[in-house]
């Protein structure tokens, strides 16, 4: 390996089956998306030494075990797999473990892979019956809590604090549905107006059903390698995307934020909160193991579960102080176009949740961006790229990719 | 729990949830866990290990925690949540306030009693526990704990 290649590893190949709701067999999505990855990379299965899968929960033994279950689908190959459960985060998790495999020199090019199919409606808890001491369990059942109930906190939270309003939220969606447009793996392309989301029902005081996520179908993949297989693979690294950091940090005690699932924060009555709060470290997790920092981005993919979400991240990222959010968004400079654009591919708005693929699909959409392949969605000139994102648990996760 | 007599039929009250809080209904209060090293708090309560990484304690003790708190953040529920949550018929939006304890250091998420709904709540304001029902059986009044606001 040359030094110069530090721990960067390559994507050599992208894909994805568009988001939808069409409550198909999970693995079906997954095989179109890994066929198109592998297309990409000019690879064939055979030739793919690991499989890091990303798991779904709602899907049974096939999706807790997801690597196997994809090795299988692809023919079984004696390929060595792992299968990696982080919630919102299982993704970027699959893609640290192949990483780690890259790395330490255990094999060469890896297949990270991560499909859903959803049921309408809220996330409920998996696995029935009364789990009492189940903190998901808990809280739907004593109070009620559902995923949209947490990021009303935050929403109402931004209200009291720094002065947002309704309109503030609803021109994320506006500026997320304009971007998600034309793409064509998108599952929601219509752009909508303030008024529209105004207009729509509020679930979670002061979220408006416009502002919140749906639950989606989906798949997402993608081939990647040591820098070593790519030179031979390719030729040559030139113009390659390359992971520079896959962030993957759990919180620091005392977590002082009340995060999902759980019903009370950790106490500050003895031990202080750290200095950095938690959805931030996870960022800057990322930006130290790149050695670059947010002023060097050329875009990001942030996990807008709700619009009022983005604008944490905004500031969670380090694109603004905290507060901030709202006047970034109003000078335009997350749209594409302005100087930072915010979820170029439409986002979570456009996509919806398919939780074990969500993380992969964003680092797809900074591939695409990065390589000049995003059409009328581009960002012109992108050369470094982030993802974040947060699950339930204590996950989250930050990618970072330069070209 | 105690009895209370409703309409036709007599219902035994009982808490939605075992030991996350008192029965007085005039002075309720969350039951959470001490530790009894370093002195930190836990809520909802467990026993075994202190949570946090600086304290080798393997045992926590049960602790009321505060009765008053100020609002951290709130919101109102417009729709159904799904099982295991049980509605009242016809569901009735509802408020839940997430409430910082000064002393414990803690915020303690939790539904806000009958009546009061997001517009009547604001981040800072000062909040104390009260019981209410959740919901019934043909046997069973539910309790849960509630946030209300207190009077000025």
């Amino acid at each position: 390996m040359s030094t110069a290649d530090g721990k960067d590893i390559a994507i050599l190949g992208v894909g994805m089956h568009p988001w939808g709701k069409w409550g198909r067999d999970f693995t079906e999505y997954g095989m179109v998306a890994a066929r198109a990855a592998l297309a990409d990379a000019n690879m064939q299965w055979k030739d793919i030494q690991y499989v890091a899968g990303a798991d779904t929960i709602r899907n049974g033994y096939p999706g807790f075990i997801a690597g196997a279950t994809f090795a299988q689908k692809l023919g079984w190959s004696g390929v060595r797999i792992s299968s990696s459960y982080a919630a919102c985060a299982s993704g970027a998790q699959a893609l640290d473990s192949a990483r780690a495999q890259i790395l330490a020199g255990f094999c060469d090019v890896a297949l990270v892979i991560g499909a859903d199919t959803t049921p309408k409606g809220f996330f409920a808890p998996v696995g029935g019956g009364d789990r009492k001491n189940d903190p998901d369990w808990q809280r739907f059942h004593v109070l009620g809590a559902t995923n949209p109930v947490y990021f009303a906190l935050f929403a109402r939270r931004r209200m009291d604090m720094y002065g947002a309003t309704s309109e503030d939220f609803a021109r994320v969606k506006v500026k997320n549905s304009k971007h998600g447009l034309n793409n064509p793996n998108a599952r929601f392309k219509k752009e909508s107006t303030v008024e529209d989301v105004l207009n729509s029902p509020v679930v979670s005081d002061p979220l408006r059903l416009l502002d919140i996520c749906a639950t989606s179908d989906g798949a997402a993949a993608m081939v990647v390698c040591s820098m070593d297989f790519a030179r031979k693979h390719l030729g040559t690294t030139e113009g390659l995307c390359r992971v520079k950091a896959v962030g993957t940090v759990t919180p620091v005690y005392p977590q002082s934020i009340l995060e999902l699932p759980d019903i009370a924060s950790d106490s500050t009555a003895v031990v202080p909160a750290p200095s950095r709060k938690y959805k931030d470290s996870i960022a800057w997790s990322a930006y130290e193991q790149a050695g670059i920092g947010p002023e060097d981005l050329s875009l990001a993919e942030v996990y807008d579960l709700s619009t009022a979400l983005e604008l944490d991240w905004y500031e969670h990222i380090g694109l603004c102080a905290e507060g901030e959010a709202e006047n970034l968004l109003r000078s335009g400079a997350t749209t594409i176009g302005g100087k930072i654009p915010v979820n170029p591919s439409g986002g979570l708005a456009c996509f919806g949740e398919a939780i074990p693929a969500q993380a992969i699909s964003q680092v797809c959409e900074l591939v695409w961006q990065l390589r000049g392949q995003a059409g009328d969605r581009q960002v012109e000139g992108a050369k470094v790229g982030i993802t974040a994102n947060q699950g339930l648990f204590g996950h989250g996760s930050s990618v970072i990719v330069a070209r | 729990m105690s009895e209370t007599s409703n309409s036709a039929t007599t219902l035994t009250r009982v808490p939605i949830i075992e030991g996350w809080f008192t029965d007085d209904v005039n002075a309720p209060t969350l039951i959470g866990s001490k530790c009894p090293l370093c002195g930190t708090y836990v809520f909802p309560p467990r026993n075994g290990d202190c949570p946090s990484p600086f304290c080798e304690s393997t045992t926590l003790d049960p602790t009321p925690l505060s009765r008053r708190g100020t609002v951290w953040s709130y919101t109102e529920n417009r729709y159904t949540p799904p099982p295991p949550y049980v509605p009242t018929d016809p569901f009735e939006p509802y408020a839940l306030a997430a409430v910082e304890l000064e002393a414990e250091g803690l915020v303690v998420l939790g539904k806000v009693a009958t009546g009061i709904l997001a517009a009547d709540l604001k981040v800072g304001m000062t909040m104390q526990l009260e019981l209410d029902v959740s919901h019934r059986d043909d046997e069973h009044e539910y309790m849960v704990y509630v946030w209300a606001p207190v009077n000025p």
